[in-house]
């Protein structure tokens, strides 16, 4: 579903990503895992077209960057840390608007069915300017999901929650993954990763420098991996 | 531990013919579905918190006012100087309108949205521009009457209102370009103006000259080179704008 050969990128002369190698299997639920500055933000934005590789091939969806990106994009779902809403805006009229760009057909009934979907069908009406930070990033995925992607970015989801809305969220992602899409989350919590993937990857000083799945760990645990990772 | 870090498999990329199958039809918005979107939700947006429009119009009536306060002049003299004074007033008013309009984009990270969306970048260009446009033409219209009053000028002359939508055009192509280039950086308040008075001078000079021919009834053959410099300015900035805004928004 994802694959990505020698990746590099460049911002001037600092060099971010040194070659990245990944794939992802139709299904898979990746946490790619790393230090701040590791380049998880970067590489994921390279996934989600919104920044453009300096060297390599990335390959999403059948689909090649970033000469296809517009296809890519049509079937992927963004999920970062800020929640791409706008605040006078309703959650519906949100919805509506991002539904419109995506061309979705029977829109009015999927917007009730995303909503439904992450627990706001009351407040669907309310700006989401007086929502809290958890409600905004349910209906942030309810955004992402909105067009029925295939796979789904997730960027620190869980940056800024408090306990409820992250276990809110847990359920929500849950729920995204179990209808089989391709997701690829990037986060600290390597508790929650370790609950929510299947495979973990550590990308460290601009390269993916090792994996392991779910499978794997079952008689370790995460975090012994990734300290042990970041060591080597 | 050692033996589950996994080395990272290098194979070559192959067609991924099965992804492709798997996702054949997609729907996609057309291009002017994506324009009125864009154009729906800024005016949506708008009317529910008047940011925008509040400080444009409030901006632009406070200058006509300071102006008529520090220029005391003659009935003639006034006319002399209306053009003058009405575009330095939609000038900078329209920095602060361009300026907002891009700013509720970056905040909440909605411009990463808007990219992500499956369609033409140029559509939400025009999307803006068209927002953008319709904000400055309604500040204008409410501006005029004002000045009109305060000056003792009439300013409906429907050449005078061809020059104010042509020169709004041409200010609102380059500036929604120049503003979603500067508001990815720090310094987006100052550097708009630095970077839109310099590329806008010709449509400024255009859009004075053309006004004050009409202001002073002269005669069409004196008016025509600003305003043909206008149309020109405008269709070939607008082009250019199409051309490279995606470009400029992606990283």
């Amino acid at each position: 579903m994802i694959t990505v050969k020698k990746l590099v990128k460049r911002f001037g002369l600092k060099t971010v990503l040194r070659g990245v190698n990944f794939s992802v299997q139709p299904g898979e639920f990746v946490a790619l895992l790393g230090p701040n500055g590791a380049g998880k933000t970067t590489f994921l934005r390279i996934l989600a077209s919104l920044s453009r590789p300096t060297l390599g091939e990335v390959n999403v969806a059948g689909y090649l960057l970033p000469k296809e990106a517009a296809a890519v994009r049509a079937r992927l779902g963004v999920v970062s840390h800020l929640p791409l809403l706008y605040g006078d805006l309703s959650a519906e009229e949100n919805l509506r608007f991002y539904g419109r760009m995506y061309g979705i057909p029977n829109l009015e009934s999927r917007i009730t069915e995303v909503l439904e979907m992450v627990g706001l069908e009351h407040r669907r009406r309310d700006l989401t300017r007086t929502f809290s930070r958890g409600m905004q990033q349910r209906l942030a995925i309810g955004r992402a999901v909105l067009h029925d992607p295939d796979v789904m970015l997730f960027d620190e989801p869980y940056t800024g929650l408090d306990q409820d809305a992250s276990t809110m969220l847990d359920d929500v992602l849950k729920t995204v993954a179990a209808r089989g899409r391709t997701v690829v989350m990037t986060s600290h919590d390597l508790a929650r990763a370790e609950d929510l993937a299947t495979r973990f990857d550590i990308l460290s000083r601009g390269v993916i420098s090792a994996s392991t799945t779910s499978r794997q760990l079952e008689n370790s645990n995460l975090l012994a991996f990734y300290k042990q990772a970041l060591a080597g | 531990m050692t033996d589950k870090l996994t080395p990272v498999a290098e194979e070559p990329i192959q067609a991924d013919a099965r992804s492709r199958e798997l996702m054949a039809s997609r729907p996609s918005s057309s291009f002017f579905k994506a324009v009125s979107a864009v154009v729906w939700k800024d005016v949506q947006a708008e009317v529910r918190s008047r940011e925008l429009f509040s400080a444009m119009l409030v901006f632009s009536l406070l200058m006509i006012l300071i102006f008529n306060f520090a220029l005391e002049l003659d009935v003639k003299t006034r006319q002399s100087v209306t053009a003058g004074v009405l575009w330095a007033t939609f000038a900078f008013a329209g920095t602060l309108g361009l300026n907002r309009s891009m700013s509720i984009e970056k905040d909440r990270g909605c411009m990463d949205g808007l990219l992500l969306a499956p369609v033409d970048r140029s559509a939400i260009y025009f999307g803006k521009v068209i927002s953008n446009l319709a904000f400055m033409l309604i500040v204008e219209l409410i501006v005029l009457p004002v000045y009109s009053v305060l000056y003792n000028i009439n300013l409906f002359i429907p050449g005078l209102l061809l020059v104010i939508l042509l020169g709004s055009i041409g200010y609102v192509a380059v500036g929604t370009l120049l503003a979603a280039m500067s508001v990815q950086t720090r310094t987006r308040d100052i550097l708009l103006p630095i970077l839109l008075f310099p590329i806008i001078i010709p449509v400024l000079l255009a859009a004075v000259k053309a006004s004050s021919g009409f202001l002073n009834g002269a005669d069409m053959t004196e008016i025509l080179p600003p305003l043909n410099l206008l149309i020109f300015y405008d269709i070939v900035f607008t082009a250019v704008a199409f051309m490279v805004f995606d470009s400029v928004v992606e990283e």
